[in-house]
Formats: C-alpha cells, sequence, structure tokens
C-alpha cells in the first residue's frame, strides 16, 4: 500500500510542490520566532546554518538536504531513488500503522493523546512544553500516552517506538518542519543548551556532533558517508542498514557518541531533547522525509 | 713499604671496594620488585573512581575509561595486583582528560559555532 505512494512520479511531483513550500515556510517561520535573550538569537543561528550549507554544496537543493548523505552526491542520490521504490522501512510502517489504530486495554488509543489525532503532526515536534519548563519529543510524548493509559514504555532506542515514529513521519510527509519557540526564557535555553551540546566536543576522540556534520558531510568516515547536520532529523527514523533494522532519533544520538567513546547519556535525557530542539528549529521549513533510509 | 706498593695497595683496595659495591647493586637490581599489594590498588581504584565520577557530574564520561576501571576489578579478583593497577592508573588519567576536555569546551565550543 505505501509503495504505491512511494513510487518516482508521485516523489518527483511532491519535490516540485516542496520547493515553494519549503521557501515559504521558512519565511513564515522566521517571522513566527523567539525574542533574542543575551545573545541567544535562533532566527540569526537558522538563517547562519542555511547559509553555511547552501554556500559549501551549491548544487544541492534546500529541500534536498533531509536526504542527508543521498543528497551529496548525484550516484548516491540514484542510488537512493532506486532503494525508495522498495523502501527497507515499509515493514515498520506497516507495523506502525498497526500499533497506531489498535486501542490500549482501556479502549482509547495514541490518537486520544495528540492533536487532530496524531495525524499529520511530525513537524510539530519537538515542541517547548511552557507547563513543563521542558522539551517535549515526539518518543516522550508517545511514552507518555501509553504510561497515561496504563501500558509500559517502549524502549526509546528501536522496534516499537520506530515503528509508531515510521508511520507519523509518513503521515507528515513533505510538510515543512514547524519548530516553535516560544516567548519563554526557558525555551530559549533549552534551544541554546542543544546548540551548546552540538558544538561541544566529547569522547576520547574528542568529536562534536559539529565535527562530522558540519566540518565534514560528504566526506567518508570508514565506509560511510556523513550526512549535512542541516535537515538531519527531518528523515528520523531511519532503517540502517549498519543497524539492519530501524532506529530513532535516540539511538542515533546515542550511536553518536559511542562512536566518539563518550559514554552516550540516557534516552531522552535533558541534553538530548535539547540537541534535538535546536537542530530540528535550524531546519524550519525543510520536508519531513521521515522514515529515511541510510546506508 | 715504599710509595710505589701503597699505591699499588690503596688501588687494589680501591677495585675490591668498588667490585663490593656493584656486587651488591646488582643483586639488589636482581631481586623482584615489592609485589603489589591489595591496599595499592585499593588506592589506585579510589582515585580513579573519584576522577570518574567528577567526569560523570560534568556528563563527559569516555567508555575508554569505563574499559579500563572494568579491567582493573577483573584483574584484581584474579588476584592481579600489578596489572590491576595499571589498568586503574590509565582509567584516572583518561578520567582526567575527559574533565580537563569538559571544563575547557565550557567555553572553545563556541569556535566551531556557524554563524
Amino acid at each position: 500500500m505505501f509503495r504505491t505512494i512511494l513510487c518516482p512520479a508521485f516523489a518527483a511531483l511532491a519535490a516540485a510542490a516542496l520547493a515553494c513550500v519549503a521557501a515559504s515556510a521558512i519565511a513564515a517561520s522566521d517571522k513566527a520566532d523567539p525574542k533574542t535573550n543575551a545573545g541567544i538569537n535562533p532566527v540569526a543561528d537558522a538563517t547562519a546554518f542555511r547559509k553555511f550549507f547552501t554556500d559549501k554544496f551549491p548544487k544541492v537543493k534546500l529541500e534536498e538536504f533531509v536526504n542527508g548523505p543521498y543528497s551529496m552526491d548525484e550516484d548516491l542520490h540514484k542510488q537512493w531513488e532506486e532503494k525508495e521504490q522498495f523502501a527497507p522501512y515499509e515493514f515498520a510502517l506497516e507495523t506502525g500503522k498497526d500499533m497506531f489504530s489498535t486501542p490500549f486495554r482501556n479502549g482509547k488509543t495514541y490518537a486520544d493523546c495528540f492533536p487532530n489525532g496524531g495525524i499529520g503532526i511530525r513537524q510539530n515536534y519537538p515542541y517547548f512544553d511552557e507547563k513543563e519548563g521542558k522539551v517535549v519529543t515526539l518518543e516522550l510524548a508517545l511514552n507518555r500516552c501509553r504510561e497515561a493509559n496504563g501500558e509500559a514504555p517502549y524502549s526509546y532506542v528501536k522496534d516499537e517506538m520506530a515503528s509508531l515514529t515510521a508511520y507519523m513521519a509518513f503521515t507528515s510527509r513533505s510538510k515543512p518542519m514547524d519548530i516553535r519557540i516560544p516567548n519563554d526564557p526557558r525555551a530559549l535555553e533549552a534551544y541554546e543548551n542543544g546548540k551548546r551540546y552540538f558544538y561541544t566536543r566529547r569522547g576520547q576522540l574528542n568529536f562534536s556532533c559539529a565535527t562530522c556534520h558540519v566540518q565534514s558531510p560528504g566526506e567518508h568516515i570508514r565506509a560511510e558517508i556523513l550526512a549535512p547536520a542541516l535537515g538531519i532529523l527531518n528523515a528520523m527514523p531511519i532503517y540502517r542498514s549498519e543497524w539492519s533494522g530501524m532506529g530513532t532519533t535516540s539511538r542515533r544520538f546515542i550511536t553518536c557518541n559511542s562512536q566518539t567513546r563518550a559514554v552516550p547519556l540516557e534516552p531522552q535525557s535533558d541534553e538530548y531533547r535539547d540537541v534535538e530542539y535546536f537542530l530540528s528549529y535550524v531546519a524550519n521549513g525543510l520536508p519531513i522525509s521521515g522514515p529515511g533510509a541510510r546506508p | 713499604m715504599n710509595l710505589a706498593k701503597k699505591h699499588a695497595m690503596k688501588t687494589a683496595m680501591s677495585m675490591i671496594r668498588n667490585m663490593m659495591i656493584s656486587a651488591v647493586l646488582l643483586t639488589l637490581g636482581a631481586w623482584p620488585a615489592r609485589a603489589a599489594s591489595e591496599a595499592d590498588y585499593k588506592t589506585a581504584l579510589a582515585a580513579a573512581e573519584a576522577a570518574e565520577k567528577e567526569a560523570g557530574q560534568l556528563r563527559n564520561k569516555w567508555t575508554t575509561t569505563e574499559v579500563e576501571l572494568a579491567a582493573a576489578k577483573k584483574a584484581a579478583a584474579a588476584g592481579d595486583f600489578d596489572g590491576a593497577i595499571r589498568a586503574a592508573r590509565e582509567a584516572d588519567a583518561l578520567a582526567k582528560a575527559s574533565i580537563f576536555q569538559a571544563t575547557s569546551e565550557k567555553e572553545r565550543w563556541k569556535d566551531m559555532e556557524i554563524r
């Protein structure tokens, strides 16, 4: 069923439409943005972020960055187009759809926990919850939904969580990322903490997230081609050949930390939630392309 | 005793003294060094664990530190206190390096920022 929607003809039409949507959405989301505070200026950051990548890769269209390594090279892009016809994440979509519509033991479903019944809302996550004073990711919201309905939470790193988020991402495909930073100093602080985490070197290898995804996108690290940081979360969750399975945003962060020989933090720790907030905000306007597939 | 004989005796005595000193030194060198004790290991491990705790408070532990700490404990459990001390000291050095990294990155991260 999903294969019909994934056909190349549809993808081409969607990409053309997205070029316009992305441009207008970037402008719109910038207008609705937070006030600066103590030198923290997310709007300026997002503009500089986009400029850095479009200057570095002038041949890559803005909306193409969400395809990660496949946006970096023409041959790789062809591989990706072929791969999408028999997408390796398809099994997760089917599972996720079934899980999403299966009622909990109390008769309620995930749809009862989310705006618009959980359909087409991926682009608004993560958001800053002003009551809690913290960032809430989609993965966290899903587990909170389960717990509120008497169900045990899922592992944040694979299988069920990846299937659920894959299905929800699919219902938002092509919608522009739309992350808001409310006029709340705590939200601005969370954004800044996420930015600091992204640029901070850690682990025995002394790598930051930016070492790979800002300084070296398109380059090989062993057999892998590094993805650009711009729009890197728009494709989540992903099927990775290296994992032989699906993985969530949490899994991606944990793996990155381990690869630099840093002890990973616990999934959905404040730092991971904040860095997801930062990376998603600077990708505002770029289309949701998840679930994705990576080498 | 003439002067030449006195000089020859003095030289011989001096040679014997030097040979004895050398023999003592050689004997000491050949003697095995004092085996590391469990107490020495516990001191080294405590220092490493304290440094790793500080790295944890800075949210910057390294996997390699954890590996060395585990190796130290495994060696100690097998009664190899020399190996255990070596691993504990390595863990201590790694933990201290991670603390240095976390401390210096408090400001240095800005050097990488896209502006």
